[in-house]
């Protein structure tokens, strides 16, 4: 809404609704790795909002600097320069510890190697981001049995990692990154360890997910996997290279650049 | 509780590890156990031992000066020890002495029918029981009535009774000691042997008999003849031993020293000792000192070895999770949570071993007092210094290992393969 941010796509194109509120801000981010002598800018200037309800697939061959935007956006990697706002929060006001609790309080990671915690039971795992907070919200177990249940993981609350299958784990993935109810969804690579009938299962859930009004950043450099995303943003060299909106996934382009 | 028992479950991810690992405390924690309590029982008893003799009284004893003259003659008179003038003195001319005991002992066999022992016949005035606290089976103790008469009575150890009248009271009977049959007229309870020295080193028989002083010289003389092989040994003692009694702990000191120089004035040879019980116990409570320093470092050094075999394998833990160290960062733990997992980790494994350890611990000198009858004491501070110090180690060398993990960067940890 602020506006000051900005967007290199022309924003809401004539017809389309009102742009809703913004998620995650970023402005002239900068992030620079000194490897010897040299500098190298893996993000150089990158701005863009994302905004409540998108559903965006993020693009790019390796080096264009999708990983470490992913690592910017979900506050484990700090930029060295510009400003990253997620629901109006500066991160670069937190420190470390704050930090930590607002990872965990308003971001939700889905990895590529389902990243669950093997001594932990599927109900324990879909828990962990509540664990760490200062305050476990009441009733939250419900909540955990819930997703278990809404993610089809409601027969094995109580098997460990290892007893799953892949899709079963990237279920339990998907369920952990919905139990603080996060502002901004972090994908990546969800599906690149499964194959193509699984993958397509848990894409089905991230449409779902999009259809509840979630917000979803879905890392990828499969383009039938992008395609599935309502939005595509595609970097390289460290800034945006192109975007497109409102890809349905049935197809219909509305504003292909 | 919850980090406690999330410990747990990642250790029994590795049971073979967390097991080898939890020995070096384990060992650690039972040694420091075991070997206070075999010192302490050690020292325990050389210390009843000295109490026994009275830690208020100072212990004069003839000593057998080494041999001098003839070895071949076939008789000899062989006359040294305390005399009776060293008696006199102490008890009448020390300030600070409550009692002093004078003790004449007799190398004569004890007869009841068939039945013969070789006890230590002491001849001591009443005031014996008191200064070297002796407890009554039956009967009464020697009296101040039969010193003066030259009672021809006796009191016999419990031991002696027993061997003498297996299956009747010995009071009222009659027992040949020597040449003469004397009524016995107390028993005195059980205790090891107090005060007294062993004429014939090589008597086998143990216990004791007490015979009115008055009457030992009168009948027993100071005279100790003793066949040696052959040989006749005559020996002239006036006096075997001297009790000297304080009347307060702090005179016993000076009393010692009076002794000390009194006698080294009056005797040309060194024929006495002079023992000091409170001086012994002061040296045995140095020499325990001493003891449990030692034993205690070498117990440290296994928990210290035992605190880095651990501190090792968290170490290798650490790397090996760097990745679940990433995504627990990543969902939100901070530094403080993950520092917390691996210390409770650590500690769970050096507690583990310290209570086992424990076990073990209480379990060697259970073991040591009934396989090689030595008497152990186990402090009950013992046991929870060697579990707390177990903790401790866990703490110590669980630390580094915790903080390494904690500040890894949460990008590189999840990149970690």
């Amino acid at each position: 809404m602020s506006g000051s941010t900005a967007e290199s796509a022309e924003p809401a194109a004539a017809g389309a609704p009102v742009p809703s509120e913004p998620v995650a801000e970023l402005s002239n981010i900068t992030r620079m790795y000194r490897m010897g002598e040299e500098e190298v800018h893996a993000l150089d200037g990158f701005s863009f909002t994302f905004r409540k309800g998108e559903y965006w697939a993020i693009m790019g061959s390796s080096g264009s600097g999708k990983s470490t935007l992913l690592n910017i956006l979900g506050c484990v990697d700090r930029p060295t320069g510009g400003s990253y706002r997620v629901r109006g929060q500066e991160v670069a006001d937190l420190d470390d510890d704050e930090l930590s609790t607002f990872r965990g309080a308003e971001l939700g990671f889905i990895f590529q190697s389902y990243n669950l915690i093997p001594q932990l039971d599927v109900l324990e795992n879909i828990l962990m981001p509540v664990m760490y907070q200062d305050e476990v919200p009441e009733g939250i177990e419900d909540r955990a049995l819930e997703l278990a249940k809404r993610v089809g993981l409601g027969e094995r609350l109580h098997h460990r990692p290892m007893q799953l299958s892949g899709g079963q784990q990237q279920r339990v993935a998907i369920a952990r990154s919905l139990i603080n109810d996060p502002a901004l969804i972090l994908a990546d690579e969800a599906t690149g360890n499964l194959d193509s009938k699984t993958a397509d299962e848990i894409l089905e859930l991230f449409d779902e997910l999009h259809a509840e009004g979630k917000t979803i950043l879905l890392v990828t450099h499969e383009a039938e996997v992008g395609r599935r995303a309502e939005n595509v943003l595609r970097l390289k060299d460290g800034n945006i290279d192109s975007v497109e909106r409102g890809v349905s996934r049935d197809g219909e382009a509305t504003d292909a650049k | 509780m919850r980090a406690v028992r999330l410990g747990v479950s990642s250790l029994l991810l590795h049971k073979l590890r967390s097991f080898l690992t939890t020995l070096g405390v384990l060992f650690g924690v039972a040694s420091v156990i075991a070997m206070l309590a075999v010192g302490e029982g050690a020292s325990a008893e050389a210390q009843d031992q000295i109490r026994r003799l009275g830690s208020r009284n100072v212990i004069l004893r003839s000593v057998k000066p080494p041999q001098v003259g003839d070895e071949d003659a076939e008789m000899r008179v062989l006359s040294y020890g305390l005399t009776r003038d060293d008696f006199e003195r102490i008890s009448e001319t020390f300030p600070g002495v409550e009692q002093s005991v004078p003790v004449l002992q007799t190398p004569a066999e004890v007869r009841s029918g068939q039945l013969l022992c070789r006890p230590r016949v002491l001849c001591t005035p009443h005031l014996f029981q008191a200064v070297t606290r002796r407890d009554l089976f039956s009967g009464r103790f020697l009296t101040v009535q039969d010193e003066a008469n030259l009672s021809l009575v006796c009191v016999l150890g419990y031991e002696v009774a027993r061997f003498l009248f297996p299956f009747d009271t010995a009071l009222g009977e009659r027992v040949k000691v020597g040449e003469h049959y004397l009524e016995v007229v107390g028993v005195l309870n059980s205790r090891l042997p107090v005060g007294t020295i062993t004429l014939d080193p090589s008597s086998e028989a143990g216990g004791e008999v007490f015979v009115p002083l008055s009457t030992g010289r009168a009948y027993y003389g100071e005279r100790q003849t003793q066949m040696r092989s052959g040989s006749m040994d005559i020996q002239e003692v006036q006096l075997h031993e001297i009790i000297v009694a304080a009347e307060r702990d702090i005179d016993v000191p000076v009393i010692a020293a009076a002794c000390r120089s009194m006698l080294k004035r009056e005797h040309d040879e060194k024929d006495y000792e002079v023992i000091v019980p409170l001086e012994l116990l002061a040296r045995a409570e140095e020499t325990k000192r001493i003891f449990n320093i030692v034993l205690g470092s070498i117990a440290g050094i296994s928990l210290l070895v035992g605190g880095i075999g651990i501190m090792n394998v968290m170490l290798a833990t650490v790397t090996e999770r760097t990745r679940e160290i990433g995504i627990r960062r990543a969902l939100g733990a901070k530094r403080k949570h993950i520092v917390t997992q691996f210390l409770v980790e650590t500690m769970v494994l050096s507690g583990a071993g310290g209570v086992v350890g424990v076990g073990v611990g209480l379990l060697i000198p259970w073991i040591v007092e009934r396989a090689a009858d030595l008497e152990t004491i186990v402090e009950p501070a013992a046991p929870i210094l060697a579990f707390g110090i177990s903790v401790l180690v866990g703490i110590v060398f669980g630390l580094y290992p915790a903080w390494r993990a904690a500040n890894m960067d949460p990008v590189e940890a999840l990149r970690h393969e």
